[in-house]
C-alpha cells in the first residue's frame, strides 16, 4: 500500500472547507429548485465549480491539483452533499474512481497527460458495469483487441449505468484482452478512451427515482481504435484491479455522501419540528419526535466517525478494504433510515414533492446501490473475516 | 495605481451574537469570526479595478489580533497582492483606525483606499470619513458602482432618496455600499497561492499616533424580545386597542 499521506497543509485546507461550506449554503441550496426543474447543475455554477479547484481537488499539486488526502477529500464530499447530489456527482469521478485509477496504475506519461485534464474540469467517466456484468468480470463482454499491425487497440461493446457519460470528455473503459476468464481477473485491461474518439457514443440519459440534475448513460463502443498508449499502465491484465483498487475510493466517497445528506435532511426535520404545531404546541415537544431525532443524531454521528477512523486509515497507508466497505453499508443505510424518518416528521407534508423531505428520500435511494450494494458489500466483509479467521487458525 | 483595501475580523454574519453575562460585550469565545462583509465587497472592487487594468497592485490591511491574519489570507485568496497586519489586542476606534491608515497610506500612496462603509460588530460607519477627513482628500461613500477614468473616479451614491453621483480626483477614499459587488468564492488553487504571498505584521507603535480609545463602553445588552401580536375581531376592536395603547 502506499505511504502516509499528509495531504494539504491543514490551515490552507481549513480556509478551504470554510468557503466551501459558504458557497454550499449561499450559492448551492438556493440553486437547488433550478437543477431540480432543469434537471441540470446550471452552466454558471459548473463553470464556478470549476474554477474553484473542484474537479482536481485529489490530482496532485504539481499536476495542477491540489493534493487533498483521502481524509480531506472525504471532508469535502461531506460538505457538498450537504447540497442536492448531482452537485457532487459532477466532479466524483475525477476526484475519485477515474484519479485513484490513474494514480494506482497510470503511466508516468498518462497521468502528465491527463491530470492536469481532469483537474482543469474535464469530465471522466468510469466504464466498468455492462447489461449483462457487474461485480463478476467473468462475464464482461466489452473486448479490446491488439491492431493487426501491432501499436493500437480496437474496442467494441457497451457499457451501462455511466456515471457523468453524457458530459464526460474521457472515460476509463474496463474490457477483455483474454477470451478466457483468467485467474485474479487477468483477462481485464483499463483503456483511457477520449469520448471524442471514432465510435464511442452515449445513449439518451436514463430516467431515474431521484438525484436530478445528475445523469446516467450507456457508453457505445463501435470498432473504437485507441492507440497503444491508451492501454492503462502500458500492460494488459491488470484493469480489474486497478478498478477494484479505485472502489475502496468510490465506497468511501458514497459513505461521505450518504452521511453529508442525512445530517441535510435531519437539520431540515428538525426547522419542521419546531414550526410545525398541533394540539397547540410545536411537534417538537412530543417526545416520539425527539425519539426519531435523536436516533437520526445518533447514527449520523456514528457514520462521522466512521469516516474519520477510515479515511485516517487510507492515509495512514493501511489495507482498508473491509472497513470502507463497512463505512459505505453503515452510512447508506443510516441515510435511509433517517431519510424514512424525515419524511414522518414532516407527516403528510413529508409526501408532498412541494416540500424537501420527498426529494431527499428518493435521492438517498440509491446510496444502498451504487458502488457496490449492501448485500455484495456484506459478503466481501464476510468474505475477508473468513480468510483473515483461517489465516491465523 | 495602489488600491489600499483595509479590512476586519468580525463575528460572522450567519452567528446569532450574545451578550456576555456581565454585560460588558459580546461574548466572542468559540464564536466563528470572518472578513466583514462590506470589507470583502471592497476587496472583490479592488480587485476588479485591477483586472481591468486600471490598477497595478492591491495592498489589504487588517489592525487587530494575531487572527486577522485569516482575514488578509482571505483578502489574499479572493486576489490582493499582499497583506499588512497591524497587530494589536487592543480594542481600536475608528479614530485610531484612520489614524493608522492615514499613516499606511501616507507610505503607500495608494491611488484610492476601497473600504467597507461599516463594520457589521460595531456598526460605527465613520472609518471611511474620518480618514477622508485626516488625509484632506475627496471621499465617495455607501458607493453603489465605482468607475475610474484617468486620474478620477465616479461614485454612485446610495442616498436616501435614489442615488447620487460624484466625480473625485484621486487619490480619494470610497466606502463601499451591499449592492456594489458581489463578492467572489476564492478557488482553491488561489487559496494555495495566497499562502505565498507576502505579509507584513508591524505594530501600532511603528506609526506613532495616538489611538487610545476616546469611548468607554458603559453597558451592552440584548435587544427587547420582540412580543406575540394579538388578533382582533373588528375595526373596532381594532381602533379600541390602539387608542388604549396610544398610537392612534
Amino acid at each position: 500500500m502506499a505511504a502516509s499521506n499528509p495531504g494539504m497543509d491543514e490551515d490552507v485546507f481549513a480556509q478551504f472547507l470554510d468557503q466551501l461550506d459558504r458557497y454550499v449554503r449561499e450559492r448551492l441550496l438556493p440553486a437547488e429548485p433550478d437543477v431540480i426543474a432543469n434537471d441540470k447543475v446550471p452552466d454558471d455554477i459548473l463553470e464556478e465549480m470549476k474554477e474553484m479547484g473542484l474537479f482536481g481537488l485529489t490530482v496532485p499539486e504539481e499536476h495542477g491539483g491540489a493534493g487533498l488526502n483521502t481524509s480531506q477529500y472525504a471532508q469535502v464530499v461531506y460538505t457538498m452533499a450537504y447540497a442536492a447530489p448531482a452537485f457532487r456527482s459532477i466532479f466524483s469521478i475525477n476526484v475519485g474512481m477515474f484519479n485513484s485509477a490513474l494514480k494506482n496504475g497510470g503511466t508516468p506519461e498518462q497521468q502528465a497527460e491527463w491530470w492536469p485534464r481532469i483537474a482543469g474540469g474535464e469530465i471522466a467517466c468510469f466504464g466498468l458495469t455492462e447489461p449483462g456484468s457487474g461485480s463478476d468480470s467473468a462475464a464482461m463482454q466489452t473486448t479490446a483487441k491488439p491492431d493487426p499491425d501491432g501499436n493500437g487497440w480496437t474496442l467494441n461493446g457497451t457499457k451501462r449505468y455511466i456515471t457523468n457519460a453524457p458530459h464526460a470528455d474521457v472515460a476509463l473503459i474496463m474490457a477483455r484482452t483474454e477470451k478466457e476468464a483468467l485467474p485474479k481477473n487477468a483477462h481485464v485491461s483499463a483503456f483511457l478512451v477520449p469520448m471524442d474518439t471514432p465510435g464511442v457514443s452515449t445513449g439518451s440519459p436514463d430516467k431515474k427515482m431521484g438525484q436530478a440534475g445528475a445523469h446516467i448513460a450507456d457508453v457505445m463502443l463501435d470498432d473504437v481504435h485507441v492507440p497503444g498508449d491508451a492501454l492503462l499502465g502500458g500492460e494488459t491484465g491488470k484493469g480489474f484491479r486497478f478498478a477494484m483498487m479505485s472502489l475502496d475510493n468510490g465506497r468511501i466517497s458514497v459513505g461521505a455522501a450518504s452521511a453529508g445528506y442525512a445530517r441535510r435532511a435531519l437539520d431540515s426535520a428538525l426547522k419542521y419540528a419546531t414550526e410545525r404545531k398541533a394540539f397547540g404546541e410545536p411537534i417538537a415537544n412530543f417526545q416520539l419526535i425527539q425519539q426519531m431525532l435523536a436516533e437520526s443524531e445518533t447514527e449520523i454521528y456514528a457514520a462521522e466517525c466512521m469516516m474519520r477512523d477510515v479515511t485516517a486509515r487510507v492515509d495512514r497507508g493501511e489495507n482498508t478494504i473491509r472497513q470502507a466497505a463497512a463505512f459505505k453499508v453503515f452510512a447508506s443505510e443510516m441515510c435511509g433510515r433517517v431519510m424514512d424518518r424525515v419524511v414522518q416528521i414532516y407527516g403528510g407534508a413529508g409526501y408532498l414533492a412541494e416540500y424537501d423531505a420527498e426529494r431527499f428520500f428518493r435521492d438517498a435511494r440509491i446510496y444502498r446501490i451504487y458502488e457496490g450494494t449492501t448485500q455484495i458489500l456484506q459478503l466481501q466483509i464476510a468474505k475477508h473475516m473468513l480468510r483473515d479467521f483461517q489465516a491465523n487458525v | 495605481m495602489k488600491i489600499l483595501v483595509p479590512v476586519k475580523r468580525v463575528i460572522d454574519y450567519n452567528v446569532k451574537p450574545r451578550v456576555k453575562a456581565d454585560g460588558s460585550g459580546v461574548d466572542l469565545a468559540n464564536v466563528k469570526m470572518s472578513m466583514n462583509p462590506f470589507d470583502e465587497i471592497a476587496v472583490e472592487e479592488a480587485i476588479r479595478i485591477k483586472e481591468a487594468g486600471k490598477a497595478e497592485e492591491v495592498i489589504a490591511v487588517s489592525i487587530g489580533p494575531a487572527k486577522a491574519q485569516e482575514t488578509l489570507r482571505t483578502a489574499l485568496a479572493m486576489g490582493a497582492d499582499r497583506a499588512i497586519l497591524v497587530e494589536t489586542d487592543d480594542e481600536v476606534e475608528p479614530l485610531g483606525v484612520a489614524k493608522i491608515l492615514k499613516a499606511i497610506a501616507e507610505e503607500e500612496e495608494p491611488g484610492l483606499v476601497i473600504l467597507g462603509k461599516q463594520a457589521i460588530d460595531d456598526d460605527s460607519n465613520q472609518t471611511g470619513q474620518m480618514l477622508a477627513a485626516l488625509m484632506n482628500r475627496p471621499q465617495g461613500t455607501f458607493a453603489n458602482t465605482v468607475e475610474i477614468e484617468g486620474d478620477s473616479v465616479t461614485v454612485k451614491r446610495e442616498i436616501d432618496g435614489g442615488l447620487e453621483t460624484v466625480k473625485l480626483t484621486m487619490p480619494a477614499i470610497v466606502t463601499t455600499d451591499l449592492r456594489l459587488n458581489e463578492p467572489r468564492y476564492a478557488s482553491l488553487p488561489n487559496i494555495m497561492k495566497a499562502k505565498k504571498k507576502p505579509l507584513d505584521t508591524k505594530n501600532p507603535a511603528d506609526f506613532g499616533v495616538d489611538i487610545a480609545p476616546r469611548l468607554k463602553t458603559t453597558n451592552v445588552s440584548e435587544p427587547p424580545v420582540r412580543q406575540a401580536g394579538e388578533k382582533v375581531e373588528d375595526v373596532d376592536a381594532l381602533v379600541a386597542k390602539l387608542k388604549a395603547l396610544g398610537v392612534a
